[in-house]
């Protein structure tokens, strides 16, 4: 108890820390300080309008009307001779003081029914809920209207109506927040000490709530100011001669003909204003996440489809590799960095192997050494922020580094065949096995009918071993066991029979009887149709069990590659033996020998 | 499947009974007799008293409710006191107008939104700079002002399209697509920059994910992973937007109608509201709700279509 407080305490102190914190970047943050002080300056113009317009609104100057922007009239003059600069400062607090009134509305009506709702759960929350979600539906207009019909045109009941209909949005995003911070330890630990809920509403829950509300404030404002403009260009909730932008707007309607100008200057300040609404929330978002959450690690890098991932930089990539001793695969002086420049991290280092027909070779290192990347380069799947510095790829003496993504294309599937980790993730959920076998197969092969390529699909599915392969053609990936999956993936893997194929880890991610069996199928299917495999994996075991020589991969570069007997019998280098002592269960040796 | 469909029709017969009691409350606050309007100010006191007694005016307001639902049920929306046209005719008059401008309007930004925010998650450069151009502007600029700002440039300016007005489809098909290009450009431009903002982020996650390279490994083409893998499973976040667009597009015909002077729903309620008809604004509003409730159907449908998770369930 007392160790559950100490912990509530700091991580407590911990929090008013991050929001001085918080402020601070606040303050020295441009996306939030630039539009911040543009709304400033919009605001305060606004307000202090009676000191700072060069003319009254009202007043007619009917020797200088539709004019453009002058000296005399900076943004020019409208049908009645009217400043257009005053008639934009005083219209403006019209229009600023509807986004408010909403705004007040939508906090006072929303923020307390979401904390409730999200703090207290249980049937009060599910009331909430209920009316949170019809609300939502509700097409805000009519009601608007409808309230404009009767409160004798007023926009303070039209902005009023617009703040509680979209508290149901606010609502809903305070309510979530408050069950996430509900359920943190320092909230828990209060509430369990017997500190009152109102203090921990107030002192916990809402500023951990601030940063989600302000975003939410923000967005809806630069709504309502759209709403209220829009209203009052209807004409709707202001006396004529008085100004406002909305009307501005359509008074520039009445001589679009005549001065088009006059539409420039009353939407430019509405879209101004608007846009430093909605970034205003974009900074406090990205404020707000980025100190909130410790996972604010850089964006994945973008897969770069059309140009085919990764670059090929260096002209020197040996064109010394031309005896490839017959072999069917053969990877030389591989090197591969990841980032740019000053920053680049060379993750393969001079990597060399080789892969003869029928030949399982493994690949075999702790996870980072490079064995995986290795294994992609190989199909030209690297992410795009990967760049291949050396080296050659050759598949029958053609190098695969040196082809385009066209051209790879015509390789992947049909030469070289791809299992990955896991199973469950590398089939799309989004459609069924049938189909995307089928696409598989009819890629490889388009003079197929519908028969015949659902025909080669169950023969594939019958192929890998799987039960009821009709069955299984109909049903979604989520509806697969672990093991039906990578048996899925085998099978289409294998659609177009391809020489190689790149088993990554096949088996890491399943359970161990099915392990077992995975392992099984991928011996008796290499043996059935001799092809070479290449199987990355960090299991020892598994290698002395399906290999029949091991590369030995370690922090990008191979350390030992030999046959599986020479390697298990007599390791040359120590990294190897710390492999082996690390792996208990190659007790398995001599069977295999044996069997060999 | 069938109980997501089943839970959204019971949100949907509350919601129409919320948004039509709505109304009709806010009309009994009303300071506008219905009765002293439609008779004007010739009148007697008995003749007020006798058609207040004809339109049921002196009953209790639910009950006045509950006679007004009771018609509604049965297809019958009332007239308008001000001119006795049926309410039902109104809004069938009309409806072509909103519904072609709504839909078009959420088509065409759903189109352009996903084919730019595909591109700029696939190619990025060029794409992505003029998607981030485009929702500035699409968020920057409200409709009514695009709309006037479009009139400026290509009727009054370039004198390439008209001004405003409608030609019913029925009467000539062409004038009728020329009639709502700009109406629809100005209705679309918001939901072009949320959908292609949504689709950018959704089509990023999606292409980081295993099955792309699986499918890529395979040897499937560019073409088939981006459109038919990539945004089918990008497309439920997409889907969502397109709803909210879809409610949004009706306050936007509103004011959209207004600029392009359209005879569609819109126009309707702005008239309804200056001459305080409740009848017709609470039939505007019911016709609303029921596009609403529809279209969140469509919606849910097509979740259980894009997630086959969602389908089991």
């Amino acid at each position: 108890m007392t160790a559950e407080l100490a912990t509530a305490t700091s991580s407590v102190d911990l929090r008013t820390a991050d929001r001085r914190h918080l402020l601070r970047r606040a303050v020295t943050f441009p996306p939030l300080m630039i539009p911040l002080s543009v709304l400033l300056v919009i605001v305060l113009a606004c307000v202090l309008a009676p000191l700072l317009s060069p003319y009254d609104p009202l007043a007619q100057d009917l020797l200088h009307v539709k004019e453009l922007p002058s000296a005399l009239h900076w943004l020019g003059t409208d049908a009645l001779g009217r400043d257009v600069l005053s008639r934009l400062l005083f219209g403006g607090q019209t229009s600023l003081l509807g986004v408010v009134q909403a705004l007040v509305v939508l906090l006072v009506v929303g923020l307390p029914l979401g904390l409730v709702a999200g703090y207290f759960g249980g049937i009060v929350d599910r009331a909430i809920s209920v009316v949170v979600e019809i609300v939502m539906a509700i097409p805000s207009i009519v009601v608007i209207m409808a309230v404009l019909s009767v409160v004798s045109r007023s926009m303070l009941a039209a902005m009023v109506t617009f703040g509680i209909l979209g508290s149901a949005g606010l609502i809903r995003i305070v309510r979530a927040t408050t069950i996430a911070v509900r359920g943190e330890l320092y909230v828990s630990a209060a509430r369990v000490s017997g500190v009152r809920q109102g203090s921990i509403v107030f002192f916990h829950v809402l500023p951990r709530i601030a940063g989600p509300l302000i975003v939410q404030m923000s967005i809806f404002a630069s709504i309502a100011l759209a709403v209220q403009t829009g209203l009052a260009y209807l004409g709707f909730g202001i006396i004529v001669p008085a100004p406002s932008w909305g009307g501005s707007v359509a008074e520039a309607a009445q001589l679009l003909a005549a001065n088009p100008f006059l539409l420039v200057p009353s939407g430019g300040i509405i879209a101004i204003t608007i846009v430093c609404f909605a970034f205003i929330g974009d900074a406090f978002r990205d404020l707000t996440v980025s100190t909130w959450s410790a996972s604010s690690g850089g964006q994945p890098s973008r897969s770069d489809l059309r140009r085919g991932g990764s670059r090929l930089v260096a002209a020197e990539a040996a064109q010394s590799g031309g005896d490839d001793g017959g072999a069917l695969l053969s990877v030389s002086g591989l090197t591969i960095a990841f980032g740019e420049g000053d920053r680049a991290t060379t993750v393969v280092e001079d990597v060399s192997f080789q892969l003869r027909r029928g030949e399982v070779v493994g690949l075999v290192g702790e996870s980072g050494s490079g064995k995986t990347v290795t294994a992609l380069t190989i199909l030209g799947l690297l992410p795009a922020s990967a760049t291949i510095r050396a080296g050659s790829v050759r598949l029958d003496g053609v190098d695969l580094l040196r082809l385009r993504e066209r051209e790879l294309r015509q390789v992947r599937g049909s030469r070289i065949g791809l299992i990955s980790q896991e199973p469950m993730l590398s089939l799309d959920p989004a459609f069924t096995v049938g189909n995307q076998l089928g696409e598989i197969i009819r890629r490889h092969d388009r003079g197929l009918d519908r028969r015949q390529v659902r025909a080669r699909a169950l023969e594939l599915l019958e192929f890998v071993q799987m039960r009821n392969p009709a069955d299984v053609l109909r049903r979604f990936p989520h509806e697969l066991s672990g093991g039906m999956a990578q048996r899925c993936s085998i099978a289409a893997a294998l659609a177009a029979s391809p020489d190689v194929l790149i088993a990554d880890e096949p088996t890491t991610a399943l359970d161990v009887t099915v392990q077992a069996e995975i392992l099984e199928l991928i011996r008796s299917i290499q043996q059935r149709t001799g092809m070479g495999v290449i199987f990355v994996t960090h299991n020892l075991g598994v290698v002395a069990d399906l290999c029949d020589r091991a590369v030995v991969m370690q922090r990008g570069r191979v350390v030992e590659q030999a046959d599986i007997l020479t390697l298990f019998a007599a390791p040359a280098e120590p990294y190897t033996r710390q492999l082996l002592s690390a792996t208990p269960s190659l007790v398995e040796i001599p069977e295999r020998t044996a069997r060999a | 499947m069938a109980r997501l469909i089943l839970r959204r029709i019971a949100i949907s017969i509350p919601l129409i009974f919320v948004v039509s009691m709505l109304v009709f409350a806010l009309q009994s606050l009303s300071p506008t007799d219905p009765a002293q309007a439609l008779l004007g100010t010739g009148g007697t006191q008995e003749q007020l008293d006798a058609l207040r007694e004809k339109l049921g005016l002196n009953l209790p307001l639910w009950q006045q409710y509950t006679n007004y639902m009771a018609h509604v049920l049965r297809g019958d929306f009332m007239s308008s006191y001000r001119t006795g046209i049926p309410v039902t005719t109104l809004i069938a008059d009309r409806l072509p107008v909103t519904l072609a401008l709504i839909i078009l309007g959420v088509v065409v930004g759903t189109i352009v939104g996903v084919a730019l925010g595909t591109a700029s998650a696939i190619r990025g450069g060029f794409f992505g700079k003029l998607l981030d151009f485009v929702s500035l502007a699409g968020l920057a600029l409200p409709n009514f002002w695009l709309g006037l700002a479009l009139v400026a440039v290509f009727a009054v300016g370039l004198r390439l399209l008209p001004s405003g007005g409608y030609v019913p489809f029925t009467q000539n098909p062409v004038g009728w697509a020329v009639s709502l290009v700009l109406p629809v450009a100005a209705l679309s431009l918001g939901g072009i920059a949320t959908i292609a903002k949504t689709t950018r982020e959704s089509m990023l996650e999606v292409m980081n994910r295993d099955f792309i390279r699986t499918l890529r490994a395979a040897g499937l083409g560019g073409g088939s992973i981006i459109w038919k893998h990539g945004l089918k499973n990008a497309a439920i976040p997409v889907i969502s937007v397109v709803n909210l667009n879809f409610i949004g597009a009706l306050t936007g015909t509103v004011f959209v109608e207004s600029v392009f002077v359209l005879p569609g729903l819109g126009s309707l309620v702005v008239s309804a509201v200056n001459g305080a008809e409740i009848q017709v604004l609470e039939g505007v509003a019911l016709t609303f709700t029921i596009i609403v409730v529809i279209v969140n159907l469509l919606i849910d449908i097509s979740y259980g279509w894009l997630n086959p998770k969602v389908r089991a369930a």
